[in-house]
């Protein structure tokens, strides 16, 4: 019971300049779940995410971390504690080989990332872990390969285990299927499910069907306030979720995956 | 795949490319051992004083990917330092003068960097000029600095108080070591667990934020060492010219270095020598021909020529080609 909502909002709310993004939301989320932020576009899922991190100072409310307050921290610190995120557009450091990318990731640890008088060949017993990485997401064979010149949902798959080099307790991902093929999806929708083990998983998400299959708690936010909560069938059931959701990109998502 | 060794292909290749690049030092090395032979040292040591500035400023362009523009305040306070220190205290050797005028620098560049490095692109290049501004205004007002004619006749000195400076050959093996030193550092810095880091950085700033890193910090440093080693380059050519000017302070100055660092090959260890060396022989070529009023002009329309058609510079076009034949 002590820990029971690893992540928890409480009146989070964000104003632009009298225009409020995210609404008063409180959000819980659970030890291990897979979670899931939806909602129409411009419902404020991704203005939370920023919140969440850091990338934003919140208006008014708090954050809580394991039952502490992380409002006022900073976002690296925020990473350090243990919540990492991925982000909309694919970040990755293009001209850098698969390898180096998850490395950046591992070399964190060491605490040697400001010694500017060492030689990188201190960071090359990473590599073999930084490879297996790798292998754990399907990019073993991309080890060498610049960044810039994988295609798109392998770029993804690497954002991926870099983030698993930092063996987070919270992954937040950042709509990790958009624009991809059906086929990239799927691999996507396994690796989640795959890397989610012993972790808790925040995620927004424009694919229903991806959500229906791989979270157990889904939020939907409209206009920045929480419209519902609970799992797949009680949302969709929601009538007000089925009203917000109306005409919008996501329904037709539904009806197609229906 | 090699994993079992934990040499991956690209880390052999790496190996390899490493044993050229050294074998590469090497050679240049004993070329500009012999160069004074050839050619007048005092152009020599012209080109190394600009050719480690343009290194030390490419160092945060190519690879934090942070444009200073206001570079000058660093070669123009490690000049003035050096100069001031040396004719003050007679006693002083050129070493001792040089470590001094380059500490100045690095305070400076301490506290530019903390006003300046959580401002982004244009924003963070215009803080640094308008500080660059002020520090020019700074040694035009000053007493000591000479004002306009700047600060003549600094005593070159004995190196350790053993060794004359007063001929230009050992004045130009001085300049050599220590430019070696500068540039030591730099492909240090490059090639280092932190040079990992500030390289992610210039990548994506955001994603190495969620990674953990505090990215202010590695900026903050990285711009250190730049206005420390450009602080180095002012110390040196002070000593070698006995002067010290307000040329080194104008913007100018701070506009050249960029341009020889483009020109070169931005993000390239050798691209800002070669852009250095090149710039400093057009401008002495030219002062002595008919055409030494347009100075500006001709280097103005090599710059554009250079953004328009060959945008990684001589040395990165050139490595492009190699990459592309001989992979």
């Amino acid at each position: 019971m002590t820990q029971e909502f690893i992540l928890e909002t409480r009146g989070l709310t964000k104003e632009f300049r009298g225009f409020t993004a995210v609404d008063d939301v409180n959000l819980r989320v659970r030890e291990g779940h897979i979670h899931a932020l939806i909602g129409p576009n411009g419902a404020g899922k991704t203005t939370v995410f920023n919140l969440l991190t850091k990338f934003l100072p919140p208006t008014r409310g708090e954050i809580l971390y394991r039952g502490k307050p992380i409002t006022n921290m900073r976002a690296n610190e925020i990473a350090r504690l243990g919540l990492v995120r991925s982000f909309q557009i694919s970040a990755v450091f293009a001209h850098m080989t698969a390898m180096e990318n998850v490395r950046v990731a591992l070399q964190r640890r060491l605490g040697t990332s400001f010694h500017f008088w060492k030689s990188e060949k201190s960071l090359e017993h990473l590599n073999e872990r930084a490879i297996a990485l790798l292998d754990e997401v399907g990019l073993k064979e991309y080890a060498d390969v610049l960044t810039v010149e994988m295609p798109y949902g392998r770029k993804r798959a690497l954002e991926v285990a870099t983030t698993l080099a930092l063996d987070p307790t919270v992954m937040l991902l950042d709509e990790p299927t958009q624009g991809m093929g059906a086929e990239d999806v799927d691999r996507i929708v396994e690796l989640i499910r795959r890397v989610s083990a012993g972790r808790t998983v925040l995620m927004v998400e424009h694919n229903l069907s991806v959500v229906s299959r791989l979270c157990d708690r889904i939020t939907v936010l409209a206009r920045g306030s929480v419209l519902a909560e609970g799992d797949y069938e009680a949302v969709s059931r929601d009538p007000q979720v089925r009203e917000a959701y109306m005409g919008s990109d996501a329904a037709a998502e539904e009806e197609a995956s229906a | 795949m090699a994993t079992t060794q934990h040499l991956t292909p690209a880390m052999q290749r790496q190996r390899s490319a490493r044993l050229r690049r050294n074998m590469l030092y090497l050679v240049l090395l004993a070329l500009a051992l012999l160069a004074p032979l050839a050619i007048y040292p005092v152009f020599l040591m012209k080109v190394l004083c600009f050719a480690l500035f343009a290194c030390a400023f490419n160092l945060l362009l190519g690879y934090a990917g942070l444009l200073s523009f206001g570079h000058a305040a660093f070669l123009a306070t490690g000049g003035y330092f050096t100069g001031i220190m040396l004719s003050s205290y007679p006693g002083l050797t050129p070493e001792a003068g040089i470590l001094i005028g380059t500490l100045a620098a690095v305070v400076l560049g301490t506290f530019f960097g903390v006003l300046s490095i959580r401002r982004q692109g244009i924003y963070f290049a215009m803080v640094t000029l308008a500080l660059a501004q002020m520090v020019y205004f700074f040694f035009i007002q000053a007493p000591f600095t000479g004002g306009e004619d700047g600060l003549h006749g600094v005593p070159r000195g004995e190196l350790f108080g053993m060794i004359s400076l007063s001929d230009n050959l050992p004045m130009y093996y001085f300049v050599l070591t220590i430019f070696v030193i500068g540039f030591a550092i730099i492909q240090r810095t490059v090639h280092s667990p932190f040079g990992q880091v500030l390289k992610a950085i210039r990548e994506n700033e955001p994603r190495a934020v969620s990674l953990g890193y505090n990215v202010d910090a590695y900026k903050l440093v990285a711009f250190v060492i730049s206005a420390g080693l450009a602080g180095l380059a002012g110390s040196t050519k002070t000593v070698v010219f006995q002067l010290a000017s307000l040329t080194d302070a104008h913007w100018h100055m701070s506009g050249e270095v960029i341009l020889m660092t483009l020109l070169g090959g931005v993000g390239t260890l050798f691209g800002p020598v070669v852009g250095a060396g090149l710039v400093v022989s057009l401008q002495t070529q030219l002062a002595q021909s008919p055409l030494g009023n347009w100075v500006s002009v001709i280097l103005g329309a090599i710059f554009v020529i250079c953004v328009l058609s060959f945008r990684s510079g001589i040395v990165g076009e050139i490595g492009k080609l190699v990459r592309k034949n001989f992979k």
